[in-house]
């Protein structure tokens, strides 16, 4: 696929070799974003521009920009009910009641934050299902396997853990070969460790289908984490953009990785936690 | 603040020199709690299987049925006994009549359900897929249903006569209304976020009906075939008491001029067997067509 080429430049495939990133190195001195595309030349994939949507007369989504790289994983922050949903369901092509332009790629697919399996379909059944033609189980498994639920494709929904299914969801948007692919809050029901996992498996599976990320997330942690740029959405537009170069993998502990972090919690207004600097009173 | 001066109330004593506390009111760190055991299911649960389970209700009236005769409770003109009732239907059988008779009340009730079938669902997807559908259809049916149907019959047998027509008639009839209800209720039931899910997977209008809209109205449309087997015999037996020359109502309005409550009882005892049998038919299809449902199925 075309947007092979145009994968991000630090993302690299081999994760535990750090030994020779000289990206990483220029990162820590220069401002200069190693993740930025080498030119311009990199094609959209989004490219929205003016858009509104309103219910019921209030605009949830009132002239927004936004313009998403191929290739590229965007992370979309904003508080709850700013309208983060309601934008990732007009790119889906699920809500058509707007104004302004829209254009997004043909293939894309979505995983919801519920997994939205249907009950009545075995987990392979699921992952083809909506698939053009008279696809081979076989896809279906392969692309089980790539989120590690190969021994599962037999089974009902209904038999899977949160986890399980939500993975099935993802293999279900992949198994498409989306040029976009959308996500919305997908890890927002999984426990904490499950959702370790998974945040790695998306990282993964990003780096090695090439495929743009729009991420809804009200998680800043995992924003950071994962995306190349951070948008926070306020009243109906995109009112700040943060670009992450940390190298990666990420790490959490790195204080730049903090810095980041705060900066964006603040943007968010939610103050930095008090530090241990300021103890409460101590009566004597 | 005050929080400093702390209460000079006895603090907890994890210094533990004193072995002997007082005896705390109450589970207290010093009282065991009581353990118990936890059995697993399949040593409670009895070992008699479900099918024998299921026979014992119906055996145990028989019983007390033969008992209530033989003791004179019940005489027979009354109610003959079950042993009568054997060898009644044992030389019904041997004459053909109750067999033939079955054969034809059969082909009634399969062809009046069939009917009803495609009728009852018929009207159920255009007005549970399509809002002008609803706006045409509904409105009508849910005022017809509430028309006694057996009321119809003397209407239908000036409108269809007296062959089988008006029993198939009667018996589409009985049998649409439930299955419209249920099966429409089934569609409208669907949960909109897998239709959703269906859209942004790239499913046609119809990929989307096949896919997600029936499958998901499927667990309405068995409770409706349910309703409807039930209103298909009783359809059945008022449809065949009139004018009929074959069928197992004809039996019985026959038996009935003949005095004979024998034959009445092995014929209702043949209408008994078969809801049985469309029972378990309809379980039969329930087990196959919805075990991916996750719901609550009994203990
Ligand atoms: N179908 C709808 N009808 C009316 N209001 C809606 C509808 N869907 C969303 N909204 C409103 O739009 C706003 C944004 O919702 P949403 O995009 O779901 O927020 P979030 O950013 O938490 O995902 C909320 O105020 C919500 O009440
Ligand atoms: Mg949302």
């Amino acid at each position: 696929m075309a947007t092979d080429v145009h994968r991000p430049v630090t993302g690299t495939p081999h994760r535990g070799d750090t030994a020779s990133q000289d990206t990483r190195g220029s990162a820590d001195t220069t401002p200069a974003p190693p993740a930025a595309p080498p030119g311009t030349s990199d094609p959209t994939v989004v490219r929205v521009a003016g858009l509104t949507r309103a219910f019921d007369g209030r605009p949830v989504i009132d002239r927004l920009h936004l313009d998403v790289r191929a290739g590229e994983f965007v992370a979309l922050l904003g508080r709850s009910g700013c309208g983060k949903s309601t934008l990732l369901r007009i790119l889906a092509g699920l809500d058509r009641d707007i104004e302004g332009t829209a254009l997004v790629p043909r293939r894309k697919a979505v995983a919801f934050q519920a997994p939205r399996l249907m009950p009545w379909k075995r987990v392979w059944r699921n992952v083809l299902l909506g698939l053009p033609g008279k696809p081979e189980r076989g896809v279906a498994e392969h692309a089980l396997e790539e989120v590690g639920l190969g021994h599962r494709a037999q089974a009902w929904p209904k038999t899977l853990s949160g986890g399980e299914a939500q993975r099935a969801s993802l293999a279900r948007a992949l198994v498409r070969e989306p040029d976009l692919l959308l996500l919305d809050e997908p890890f927002g029901a999984l426990d904490a460790l499950t959702r370790v996992k998974a945040q790695r498996l998306v990282d993964e599976l990003w780096q090695r289908r090439g495929c743009a990320v729009l991420l809804v997330t009200h998680d800043v942690e995992e924003a950071v984490l994962l995306a190349d740029r951070v948008l926070v959405m306020e009243d109906g537009v995109i009112a700040h953009e943060q670009r992450i170069d940390l190298p990666r993998p990420r790490d959490i502990a790195d204080p730049r990785f903090a810095a980041l972090r705060t900066g964006l919690l603040e943007r968010l207004g939610v103050e930095a936690p008090p530090a241990p600097s300021t103890p409460p009173p101590k009566a004597a | 603040m005050s929080i400093s001066h702390a209460p000079p109330q006895p603090a907890p004593d994890i210094s533990g020199k004193e072995s002997d506390r007082a005896p705390s009111p109450g589970p207290g760190p010093g009282a065991r709690p009581e353990l118990v055991a936890l059995v697993p299911t399949s040593s409670r649960r009895a070992r008699v299987p479900r099918w024998l389970r299921r026979t014992t209700g119906p055996l145990l009236l028989l019983g007390l049925w033969q008992l209530l005769s033989t003791t004179g409770v019940l005489t027979s003109d009354v109610l003959a006994s079950p042993e009568t009732i054997a060898r009644v239907a044992g030389n019904l059988i041997e004459d053909g009549s109750l067999t033939s008779a079955m054969g034809v009340s059969l082909q009634r009730v399969a062809i009046g359900l069939l009917l009803g079938t495609l009728v009852g669902t018929g009207l159920a997807l255009v007005s549970g897929l399509f809002r002008i559908g609803e706006d045409l259809v509904d409105a009508s049916v849910q005022m017809l249903r509430t028309v006694p149907f057996v009321g119809l019959i003397p209407l239908f047998i000036i409108w269809f006569g007296i062959g089988e027509a008006p029993k198939v008639a009667i018996i589409t009839l009985g049998v649409s209304f439930p299955l419209y209800l249920n099966v429409y209720a089934g569609i409208r039931g669907v949960d909109s976020q897998l239709i959703e899910a269906g859209e942004s997977l790239g499913l046609s209008r119809w990929g989307l009906v096949r896919h997600v809209i029936l499958p998901g109205a499927l667990p309405g449309a068995m409770t409706g075939l349910r309703y409807s087997l039930g209103i298909a015999w009783l359809a059945l037996v008022f449809a065949e008491q009139i004018n009929a020359d074959a069928g197992i109502g004809f039996l019985m309005v026959q038996a009935r001029d003949f005095l004979r409550t024998d034959v009445i009882v092995v014929c209702l005892i043949v209408y008994a067997f078969l809801g049985l049998l469309a029972d378990f038919v309809v379980r039969t299809l329930e087990r196959l067509l919805l075990q991916w449902r996750p719901t609550f199925t009994g203990r």
